[in-house]
């Protein structure tokens, strides 16, 4: 072979082997990277999986029965999870009730009114109130807002709201501070903080152009908000709105200190009820045998109401973030 | 009547915005409140003896926190150590690869179910897979099950804090015949550090405060105990059962604990915006 070309093949061979050994180890990084990835998606899996296993003896027995049943009988051994998902429904529905306006009032005034210096402090203690644990907010409900809300909050709902036709029996029976109104308020203030970032956000995409345009029309604030920033970030509300949603659903500590952990149905919102994660809470510890597989059962079917709202609190927030990318 | 209608808007406008900022008012009344009854009640329980002496038997005076607060400590240390390497990983693949694959939008799509997901069925999945198989509780189990939470705050914020290193960085280096492994570690990842040393400081916040996955996979623990192969007293629970107990030294020290954690994360959150905000001007 000619000299001169074995010279300049020599230095090829040696960039072949680096770039060869380089591709080797890229091809590993990806497969290692990848399968780290893989775990978080196994993990939702196994969860999946190994919740229906436990919860398969209680299931089998009862069936979808098992869903409207109101027995919760230990020691006979017969359940049913109507009270715990009627618990669950109803004081999530209520914190979302005081949660979503409030939420907006914050996240309006975060985005709209607020003089820009205090805009971080402001916003940061909003998000600080999201970092607070479940568990402080149940103290707090248990030890300071219910005997308040005995004394002052159930007297005044009785005497106003108790008095009229329909909804009188909600407000009705004995005031004790605890039980599903209790619950769902002090769900109401766990979870507006989520509810008030996911809007602030969403506010802020809304592009200027289209804000300022209204005022030059003589739009005051309220109508740029009611008529330009709410219908443009429709999808991204409904979304912070149905992550609160499913944040109050599993909420397992807040809820157990003030909800009076009862597996009874009543009409009264002051009654004591239970919800799956509280009956969880509370029972797990002493359950055997069958009784652990209702448990089971319980938390499957919590993991899957809220499998169910959540994604769709994040198909809504995709399309929102779509929504960012086309009209800016 | 033009004068009318106008008035009426003025006066919407007006009502509007005064509760809008009273929604935000009774925010900021709520944590202050939420503060001021942890401060009150917290700062009576705080003394030398919570720090040094372990949860009191019942009926029994006196008693500390002190197993609770290092097992808590333990455990929080094993959820880093576990959820660190994956987080990170995790986050580098969504990063790196995740424009083009199937698997990494689907694996975006679960994360960011799993960081809502109900943290209770999370402690059944840990009590199902390996409380049950090695028949006893354990600080490892405790560990596992806040794992499962740490882990999807941490690949979030991975991915993100990548994603805002300037392209032209990575293409120099690319530029420079580096391969993708190591733009990956040495340039994106290093040029990130801090944004993602935010993600577990927020991640150990998170998970700091958390009862419901303890309950049935760390138990509780009445003595001091370094084992995390058995059953460990951690803050949480300690708080959760001595809140509702019928003695007044429980319930002190529950105030107590209480105060700790709740300045622990609140802390802990602070001292994760400092750090990504000097990433930002530096």
């Amino acid at each position: 072979m000619d000299p001169i070309e074995q010279a300049s093949h020599a230095p090829d061979q040696n960039m072949l082997s680096v770039v060869k050994r380089q591709r080797i180890q890229d091809f590993f990084f990806h497969k290692i990277t990848l399968s780290f990835s893989l775990l978080v998606l196994f993990a939702l899996l196994g969860i999946i999986i190994s919740l229906l296993i436990n919860a398969w003896p209680a299931l089998a027995k009862f069936g979808f029965q098992f869903i409207w049943r109101v027995e919760w009988d230990i020691v006979n051994e017969e359940f049913g999870a109507a009270i715990a998902i009627f618990g669950t429904l109803v004081s999530a529905l209520i914190a979302l009730l005081i949660a979503v306006p409030l939420s907006f009032g914050i996240a309006l005034f975060l985005t709209e009114t607020c003089p820009t210096a205090l805009r971080r402090p402001l916003g940061t203690a909003i998000e600080l109130l999201a970092a607070v644990p479940s568990i402080i907010y149940g103290m707090f409900g248990l030890f300071i807002f219910a005997p308040l809300f005995a004394e002052y909050g159930q007297p005044a709902l009785q005497s106003t709201l108790g008095q009229m036709p329909l909804i009188g029996k909600l407000f009705g029976g004995a005031m004790n501070g605890v039980g599903i109104l209790a619950a769902g308020i002090v769900l109401a203030f766990m979870i507006v903080p989520f509810i008030a970032a996911v809007m602030r956000d969403v506010f802020e995409i809304v592009p200027p152009i289209l804000r300022e345009s209204a005022y030059g029309l003589g739009c005051t604030t309220w109508e740029v908000v009611r008529n330009i920033v709410l219908p443009y970030t429709q999808n991204g509300v409904i979304g912070g709105v149905m992550l609160g949603l499913g944040r109050a659903l599993g909420e397992t500590m807040a809820v157990t200190f003030v909800i009076g952990n009862s597996q009874r149905l009543s009409a009264s919102l002051f009654s004591p009820g239970t919800t799956i994660a509280s009956t969880l809470a509370n029972e797990f510890g002493e359950a055997a045998d069958f009784h652990l597989s209702t448990l089971f059962a319980l938390g499957f079917l919590l993991f899957v109401i809220t499998f169910i709202v959540l994604s769709a609190a994040k198909i809504m927030l995709i399309r929102a973030e779509k929504a960012k990318g086309t009209k800016t | 009547m033009d004068l009318k209608i106008y008035k009426r808007r003025q006066l919407a406008n007006r009502i509007g915005l005064t509760l809008s900022m009273s929604a935000m008012g009774l925010g900021l009344f709520v944590l202050l409140w939420i503060l001021f009854v942890l401060l009150s009640n917290g700062l009576a329980a705080l003394d030398w003896a919570m720090f040094t002496q372990s949860t009191p038997a019942p009926g029994s005076e006196g008693g500390g926190l002190a197993n609770a607060i290092v097992g808590s400590l333990m455990m929080v240390l094993g959820t880093a150590f576990v959820s660190t390497p994956i987080g990170i990983f995790a986050g580098v693949y969504l990063a790196e690869y995740g424009d083009q694959s199937k698997t990494a939008e689907l694996t975006r799509f679960v994360t960011d179910i799993m960081l809502s997901a109900p943290s209770i069925v999370l402690g059944l999945f840990v009590y199902a897979v390996l409380v049950a198989q090695v028949q006893h509780f354990s600080g490892w189990a405790g560990s596992l099950a806040l794992s499962l939470i740490a882990v999807p705050v941490v690949v979030r914020t991975t991915e993100n804090m990548l994603r805002l290193v300037p392209g032209s960085l990575r293409e120099a280096a690319f530029a420079l015949g580096a391969p993708r492994w190591k733009v990956a570690t040495f340039i994106t990842l290093r040029a990130a550090k801090s944004g993602v040393m935010t993600g577990l400081l927020l991640a150990l916040a998170r998970i700091s405060g958390e009862t419901a996955p303890l309950l049935f996979t760390a138990l509780n623990n009445q003595f001091f105990s370094t084992n995390m192969n058995a059953p460990m007293a951690n803050l949480p629970v300690v708080i959760f059962q001595f809140a509702m107990s019928p003695y007044d030294n429980w319930v002190r020290l529950a105030w107590g604990g209480a105060l700790l954690i709740t300045l622990t994360v609140l802390i802990l959150n602070i001292l994760a915006r400092v750090f990504f905000r000097e990433k930002a001007q530096g």
